[in-house]
This record gives C-alpha cells, structure tokens and sequence, in this order.
C-alpha cells in the first residue's frame, strides 16, 4: 500500500500536475512538493507526489560501491 | 529510467552479495523488513536465495491492511448495511473478513462499495453524489495518512457534509520501539520503511539507535537497495558500531515531508490504538481531531458493535505480522488459507507475507 513510482512531471497546473512514466499519464496532487517544476521526477503514491527525485544522489549508492569494494579487497588479502 | 538499469544489475548485486559474505560474520543475523514492499522485491528478485545462509530476512508489520482489526472491518460492515452509504476503500481492504464477513461478500449482497486507486476520488464521488454519505476507509500508515488529511482539508474548504473518513492510520515508530523490546523476537537490525520514511525523515529512527543500540538502514525498493541496506547492517555488526543510514536518500530527506507532516497533525490527534497481533499500542493510532470532527465516520456508529465470535481457523496472521513465524509454519498455510480463499489478510494484500510466500513458492 505504501507504493510509490518515479514518474516525470509534464505539465503544471496549479496543485495539480499531469505526470508520465513509461507512456502512462496521470494527473496528480503536487501540494506536498516545494517548487515543483516541468521536467522533475517525483514519487507518485496513490494519486499525490509525496517528494522529488533527486537522481543525482544515485551517486552516493556508488559511494556505498566504494565501501563494499574496499571490504571485498581487504578480504581478499587476508 | 537510467537508474533502473543500475540498479537492477545483477552483476552489481553479485558483487554486493560477495561483500556480505566477505564480512565473515558467522553468527544467524535477523534483519526485519519492515515494509511489505520489501519482501516483495526479495522474493520477486530471488534475493532470498542468493543471500548467505545465516542471514535471517524476516517480514514486519509494514502491511497496513494486515495489521488493521478485526473491529474495523466490522465498522464498516455496519456502515454498509445503511443504504444511504457508500463505503470507498483501497481494493486490498474488500476480501479481508471482520469477525464475520467481509466487505466483498457484503457488496455481493447489495452494498454500495466503491474501489479506490486515490483518496482524492473521494471527493469527485461525494461531489457528484450529494444525496449519499461517502465514507472513506482511512487505512495506511504515514506515506496514506497525508493524503487523507488533504482530502478532509479540502473537504472542509468546500463544505462537503456528505464525505466522511474512518480512520485506522497508523504510525510505524511505536511498533519498531515495541518490537526492540519484545524478547521472543530478536531483531538484529531493521530495513527501514523507504515511503514511511519520505514523510517521517530520519529522526525517529536516530531515537531507536540511540534507545536500543541497533543497527536502521532506510532502503528503498530496488534489488540494489535491498543487498546494500543489508551490507550496511552487517558492516555495522561487524565494526560493533550501531548507527542509522540513509540508503534511500535519493527520495527521503533527513528532515522528511514537512509539509506532509504539518498537515497530518493539522488533522489527527495521536492516541493509543490497537493493531492485529501486537494489541494496543501507545500513540501509534492517528484519530481524526476536534476541528475535523464533523468528518469522523465513527459519530455514524451509534450503538456498540456486537462482534461475533471467531471462528476457530488456526489462522496465524498475528503470529507472521510480528514476525514470530514464517508463513510456512502456519497449519493453514497453502491448505485451507490460500490466495482464491484467504483465512487471515496477509493472504489478502499484496504486500501481505503470506501472500508473498504463496505467490513466490517460498
């Protein structure tokens, strides 16, 4: 129930966007983001964008490579 | 999207799964995940199968609908019996059965029962029918809550009288505390709820560390997120050092949602409020407040409900929602329970364990 999908704002229409993933449109409630703009990704649940997508932290998933990888060798030299 | 294809990398997961192992960590690790979502991206990734043996994934409470009473659903069924009603509700909610029945089976009998994909439909539906009562069924825990309280906000605005929710929201934290405290069930370490989280920000989880020395990982719903919250928790085990993570941050803020979360207590009051399996709770229930009253669907209940009685089904959903018991070690498990005739809601939901167990041959 607590599902959300990244979907990519198109248009703004006061409260309201009209939001699009994978060739499906919505229009969803926009009143819990702060400066929502055409072109976001934001996380729809249940007909409301609950936040925005930041895909530039998508690098800090590659510093957790980092981490693991220097782990991995530390093992390996064991 | 881009990220999808990062984050569904099997090479990149293998990897992952070879750093855990690389830990060393002989000791049975028990990680709950929290939200339902969660186990089903394990089961429908295979990454149950590919994790090392001696870490233990085992299900929370993060079902709302398997989590909410008995009692409920009775309300409902009550509501629904007055002509004048009609009962909006999430599709998960209609086969979960009261003490007697259903609302699927109610609504085979004539009620008037309406499914929602979002709350917002609420108020088309009580727009379009002023002549009736439009009672929405509020389940959910804070990712649904604001939604909800958007509706009545909106529903005061335009002096809608005719729309009422009944609210069995509920809020995650409580349950995470009660569980660090229960000694049957021993949790090394939480994947914490990734939308819960959107909303609620990382405080709460720093007060559980802080309380219970355990390992919190938010994490979101990837398979990649999944392996790396779990590499996270072990490396915690390992160093000896308990903190909370972030692995979600590219949605989840430290703050959370604080409009969302402005608006919730805008309209809820939070009290003690009773879950499937886990009993009363203290403030872990969001009760619609004084300034919202005249939308609270329980002043339509007049009268105390006389319950009926249970049926002696052996049904061990409050068992599983605990994480006491895996699916399988439930007598009616893929027997007389299954996902065509489900005995208890974690057979009914489709974030529900045991319908996630059921559909992935687990």
């Amino acid at each position: 129930m607590c599902l959300a999908y990244p979907m990519k704002i198109i248009e703004i229409k006061g409260t309201h966007a009209s939001v699009e993933a994978e060739g499906i449109k919505r229009d969803v409630n926009i009143e819990f983001l702060k400066n929502a703009q055409k072109g976001d990704f934001v996380m729809v649940h249940a007909g409301f964008a609950i936040e925005k997508f930041d895909s530039s932290k998508v690098k800090d998933i590659l510093d957790g490579f980092k981490e693991y990888k220097s782990a991995y060798r530390k093992s390996s030299k064991k | 999207m881009l990220t999808e294809n990062l984050l569904r990398n099997k090479k990149v997961i293998r990897r992952i799964i070879r750093a855990i192992q690389s830990l060393g960590l002989k000791k049975k690790i028990n990680i709950m995940e929290v939200c339902g979502t969660h186990t089903y991206t394990f089961f429908r990734f295979g990454l149950k199968k590919l994790l090392p043996d001696n870490i233990n994934l085992i299900s929370g409470p993060g079902c709302p609908v398997c989590i909410t009473e008995d009692s409920f659903i009775d309300k409902a069924l009550f509501l629904c019996k007055d002509k004048q009603n009609i009962i909006a509700t999430f599709g998960d909610l209609i086969k979960v059965k009261g003490t007697v029945s259903s609302l699927e089976e109610a609504h085979a009998y004539g009620a008037n029962i309406s499914v929602i994909y979002s709350p917002s439909e609420v108020l088309e539906l009580a727009k379009i029918n002023p002549q009736k009562r439009i009672i929405f069924l509020a389940v959910g825990f804070e990712t649904t809550a604001p939604l909800t309280a958007s509706i009545l906000k909106e529903a005061q605005k335009n002096e809608l009288n005719n729309l009422f929710v009944l609210s069995a929201h509920r809020v995650i934290p409580p349950a995470l505390n009660l569980l660090c405290e229960d000694s049957e069930i021993k949790v090394d370490g939480f994947l914490c709820p990734g939308h819960v989280s959107v909303i609620i920000g990382e405080v709460p989880y720093r007060e559980i560390v802080k309380k219970y020395n355990i390992p919190c990982v938010i994490c979101g719903f990837e398979p990649l997120d999944m392996v790396l919250s779990i590499y996270k928790i072990c490396s915690q085990i390992s160093e000896g050092k308990y903190k909370l993570e972030n692995e979600y941050n590219r949605v989840v803020k430290p703050g959370g949602n604080i409009s969302a979360m402005k608006l919730i207590n805008e309209v809820f009051d939070i009290k003690d409020a009773a879950w499937r399996g886990f009993g009363v709770i203290k403030k872990s229930g969001l009760f619609i407040n004084e300034r919202y009253k005249n939308f609270d669907a329980e002043k339509l209940i007049d009268k105390p409900l006389a319950h009926g009685k249970i049926k002696n089904i052996n049904c061990r959903c409050v068992d599983v929602v605990k994480g006491k018991i895996s699916p399988s070690e439930c007598p009616q498990f893929k027997k007389r329970c299954t996902v065509d005739n489900p005995l208890g809601p974690c057979m009914v939901s489709f974030e529900g364990t045991c319908r996630i167990y059921y559909e992935y041959g687990a």
